[in-house]
C-alpha cells in the first residue's frame, strides 16, 4: 500500500473555500483489485462465488464475465486486470476481509487530484483534459493489465485511465438524477446543474466521477466499474 | 477472521442494505390517490397501443393518420460510439439510438407515451432524456437517469403540439449535448398535419475538437473549447456532408416539401437558411404560429422550426446555417437535389451568385500559417493525402462527386479548364481565381478565395483531382506549385 500524507482539499461541489475538507492520512492499494485476487477471495468465502451471491447483494452481471463461479476460467490474459462487474456489497466486503475498507469519495478525490507530478493538480486544465480523453474512449474490449497505465506522484497507479472504482460512500455527493435541478438539495452537496455553482467548472472530469457514482445503486456490477482499498492508521 | 468479527459485519451489511433499500424507494414516484388528473383533452380517450416507429436522420417516420390518441411504446438506446465527423477525422461520439442527432420520434397530441431509455452496457458513462414535449420534472431526465447496462421507464400525456428537441441532461451536461445527444420529437397536432411530399429531418449541433477542423485522426471532446464556445464543426446531421454530395435529400419539381429543422447545439443559435428559396410556411420556433414568405429563420439552441415550401425548378437548394462562416468553414452545409424541369421563366442561373455576394466582392485572404503534415512520399500517397485535403477544403462547394453546383460552382469532373494544363489548377488553389471562366462548355462567373495550404498540400489536392473524376491523371510536385505563387 501507498502512504497518503493527509492534508485538506476543496471538493468540487463546494461553494467556499473555508469549506475545505481535511483528509486524515492513510494507506491506499497500489492497483485496483485484480481478477487473480478476487479469485482468492471467492474460493475462501463461497457466498461471494458467482453463482450463490444473494440477488440483494449483487445483480445478475455480477462476476459475468468470469467462466466459473468460483474462478477467471481460460481468461488468464486478465488475471492482472483489474477486477469488475463486482458490486458494493461485495467491494466493500472484499476489503473488509483483508482488513481494510473502501475509499470515502473524499479520501478518492484528494489522490485522484493528483497528477504525475503535482500532489494537487487541481488547476492543470492539461491533467484533466487527459482524464476527459479516457471517459471520452469506449470501453477496451480485453481490460489492460493494472500498473501499466497512469502513475500519480504518490506512485498510485490506475486511479485514473482504467476503470472507474466504487467508494464507501459513493451517493454522499449527489448529482441528481436530472443534474440541473439543485433547488431540492443541500447545495453544498450539489454539483450538477451543468457545473454552476461550483468551485471549479473546469473540471469536467470529476463532474463525470459524480454523476457516474450518482447513477449506480449498491447492488449494481457493471463492467467497467471495479475498486481497491484503504486502510486508516491507527492512532 | 473470528466468527464474531463476521457475524458483526454481516449486520452492518445488513443495516446498510435497509438504509440503501430505503433509497430506492423514496426515488419511486407514487402515484397518489388524490392527485389530479389532466389530459390533453378530457374528452379524448387513448384507445389502444403501438410502437413507435423511430427513424435515422434525415428521414422521418410516416405522417400520422389515427384519429384517436393511443399509448406509444418508444424504445430508445444510448449508445456511445466513434464514428467519423468528417471523411478521415472520427469523434467518440454519444448517441440516441446509434445516430447524430438520435432517432425522429413521433407522436400525436394526447397520446400517452410509454419511454424505455435502454443505456448499452458498453457505455462509459450514465445517460438519461430530457424531452422539451414532457410536462414533468426535467422534461423526463429525472425519471430516466440510467447507469450503463440498465433500462428504465417513464411515461408521459403529450400535452402540447410542436416540434421539440430530446436531449441528454446528465452531468456535465454540456459535453453530453456537445457528444451528439440530442434529437427531435414531433406531437402532432390531434387534427393532423397537411400532407406534403417529402418531409425530412434536420438537426443542427456545434462540435469541439482538440485538433482544428479537417485535422486527421482520432479527435476527443475539447473542454475548454466547449466553454469558450468556438466550435471547429457546426453540422448538420452530426458529419460533414451528412446530407450533400450522395447522401443529398431529394425532391422532384413541384413537390411540397417539410422541413424538420432543430438545432441541439450546446451553444450556437442558427440562422437556418436554404439558399435560392424562400419558405412558404414557417412554424416559428416549432410551435403553432406560422409565418410566411420567410428568408432565413433562427433556430434557438435546444429549439425547432418547421419549413415548408413547393419549389418549381431543377436545383441543387443549400442549407445553410446564415452565420455563413460555419457554412463554408466549419460544415453547416447540406443539398436539396430538386429533379425535373429547368423553368427558366420563374428562375435564371444567376440568382445563386447571391453566395458570393454575401461574401464580398473581393478575394478573400484566409491565415497564412502553413498547416504542418507528414509530406507524402510518392504517388498513391499524395492521391491518399490530397482527399482529406479535398474534403476539408475543397468538398463544400465542388461537391464529392467533383460535379460542382450549376451555375455556381465549376466542375472539377472531367473538367477541360485543367486539362493539358495543370499549372492553372495550381494557381486557382494558390490565388484563388475571380472573373468569368468557361468550364466544359459552361460559364462561370464567380470567386474562388485563395487557399491557406502548404505547397505539400497544394501538390497533394491537385493530383487527386487529377487522377479522379474522370480526369487525365498525372502528379504534381510542391516544386511545381512554388513558381506558381503570386508573390
Amino acid at each position: 500500500m501507498i502512504f497518503i500524507e493527509g492534508g485538506t482539499y476543496v471538493p468540487l461541489y463546494d461553494l467556499i473555500d473555508s469549506g475545505k475538507v481535511k483528509i486524515e492520512s492513510f494507506y491506499i492499494d497500489k492497483y485496483p483489485v485484480t481478477n487473480k485476487e478476487y479469485q482468492v477471495f471467492v474460493q475462501k468465502f463461497p457466498e461471494w462465488q458467482k453463482g450463490n451471491v444473494k440477488a440483494i447483494y449483487a445483480d445478475k452481471n455480477y462476476l459475468q464475465h468470469w467462466q466459473y463461479s468460483d474462478k477467471l476460467g481460460n481468461n488468464t490474459q486478465i488475471e492482472n486486470s483489474p477486477v469488475v462487474n463486482i458490486s458494493w456489497f461485495a467491494a466493500k466486503k472484499y476489503c473488509e476481509c483483508q482488513g481494510k475498507r473502501l475509499a470515502t469519495v473524499d479520501e478518492w478525490e484528494y489522490v485522484a487530484i493528483a497528477s504525475e507530478t503535482k500532489k494537487n493538480a487541481a488547476k492543470d486544465l492539461a491533467f484533466y483534459q487527459k482524464i476527459l480523453d479516457w471517459y471520452g474512449r469506449p470501453n477496451p474490449k480485453v481490460m489492460p493489465n493494472v500498473g501499466k497505465g497512469f502513475k500519480n506522484i504518490y506512485g498510485v497507479y490506475d486511479i485514473h485511465g482504467l476503470v472507474w472504482e466504487w467508494n464507501l460512500d459513493f451517493i454522499s455527493a449527489l448529482s441528481t438524477k436530472d443534474s440541473r435541478n439543485g433547488n431540492n438539495l443541500d447545495k453544498n452537496e450539489f454539483c450538477g446543474a451543468a457545473s454552476s455553482g461550483s468551485k471549479n467548472p473546469s473540471n469536467y472530469a470529476a463532474f463525470m466521477r459524480y454523476a457516474m457514482r450518482s447513477s449506480l445503486k449498491a447492488n449494481y456490477s457493471q463492467p467497467n466499474l471495479g475498486f481497491r482499498c484503504v486502510k486508516s492508521i491507527k492512532k | 477472521m473470528k466468527k464474531t468479527n463476521f457475524k458483526r459485519i454481516g449486520l452492518l451489511m445488513l443495516l446498510l442494505f435497509s438504509i440503501s433499500a430505503l433509497f430506492v424507494s423514496c426515488k419511486t414516484d407514487k402515484q397518489g390517490s388524490n392527485e389530479l388528473v389532466w389530459s390533453a383533452d378530457p374528452t379524448e380517450k387513448i384507445v389502444g397501443e403501438e410502437k413507435a416507429i423511430l427513424t435515422d436522420p434525415p428521414m422521418v417516420p410516416p405522417q400520422i393518420t389515427r384519429k384517436h390518441a393511443t399509448k406509444v411504446i418508444v424504445e430508445l438506446e444510448v449508445v456511445e460510439k466513434e464514428m467519423e465527423i468528417m471523411d478521415g477525422v472520427n469523434y467518440m461520439f454519444w448517441t440516441f439510438g446509434g445516430t447524430v442527432p438520435g432517432k425522429f420520434i413521433r407522436v400525436r397530441e394526447g397520446d400517452l407515451v410509454e419511454f424505455h431509455l435502454k443505456n448499452h452496457p458498453s457505455s462509459k458513462v450514465p445517460h438519461n432524456i430530457d424531452l422539451h414535449a414532457v410536462t414533468g420534472q426535467g422534461g423526463g431526465a429525472e425519471a430516466t437517469f440510467t447507469a450503463p447496462g440498465h433500462e428504465t421507464v417513464f411515461s408521459f400525456t403529450a400535452l402540447n403540439k410542436g416540434l421539440f428537441i430530446y436531449h441528454c441532461a446528465t452531468a456535465p451536461v454540456g459535453m453530453h449535448i456537445a457528444n451528439g445527444m440530442y434529437g427531435l420529437i414531433l406531437v402532432e397536432p390531434k387534427e393532423g398535419m397537411s400532407k406534403v411530399d417529402k418531409e425530412y429531418y434536420v438537426c443542427q449541433g456545434d462540435f469541439y475538437t482538440k485538433g482544428a477542423y479537417g485535422e486527421s485522426g482520432t479527435q476527443p471532446f475539447d473542454m475548454s473549447k466547449a466553454l469558450e464556445e468556438t466550435p471547429d464543426y457546426v453540422l448538420f446531421n452530426g458529419k460533414v456532408g451528412a446530407i450533400a454530395g450522395d447522401n443529398a435529400i431529394k425532391a422532384k419539381v413541384g413537390e411540397k416539401v417539410r422541413l424538420f429543422v432543430g438545432n441541439g447545439g450546446p451553444n450556437l443559435v442558427s440562422s437556418f437558411h436554404v439558399i435560392g428559396e424562400v419558405f412558404d410556411n414557417v412554424y416559428v420556433e416549432g410551435g403553432t404560429l406560422v409565418n410566411h414568405n420567410v428568408q432565413t429563420t433562427i433556430v434557438p439552441a435546444g429549439g425547432s422550426a418547421i419549413t415548408e415550401f413547393r419549389y418549381k425548378r431543377a436545383s441543387n437548394l443549400v442549407l445553410v446555417d446564415h452565420s455563413i462562416f460555419r457554412t463554408f468553414n466549419k460544415g453547416a452545409l447540406g443539398i436539396l437535389k430538386v429533379e425535373g424541369e429547368k423553368n427558366t421563366t420563374i428562375y435564371s442561373g444567376q440568382s445563386d451568385d447571391r453566395i458570393y455576394q454575401i461574401e464580398g466582392g473581393t478575394i478573400q485572404t484566409m491565415p497564412e500559417e502553413a498547416k504542418l503534415a507528414p509530406k507524402a512520399m510518392n504517388k498513391e500517397e499524395r492521391i491518399a493525402k490530397g482527399k482529406q485535403v479535398y474534403v476539408s477544403n475543397c468538398q463544400a462547394c465542388h461537391q464529392a462527386d467533383g460535379n460542382g453546383i450549376p451555375n455556381s460552382f465549376p466542375p472539377l469532373a472531367k473538367s477541360d479548364y485543367i486539362k493539358g494544363n495543370s499549372s492553372k489548377a495550381i494557381s486557382a488553389v494558390v490565388n484563388g481565381l475571380t472573373g468569368q471562366i468557361t468550364v466544359n462548355g459552361k460559364s462561370y462567373n464567380s470567386i474562388m478565395p485563395k487557399q491557406s495550404l502548404s505547397d505539400d498540400e497544394v501538390a497533394n489536392v491537385v493530383t487527386y483531382i487529377l487522377n479522379n473524376f474522370g480526369n487525365e491523371g498525372g502528379e504534381v510536385t510542391p516544386a511545381q506549385v512554388a513558381p506558381v505563387r503570386k508573390k
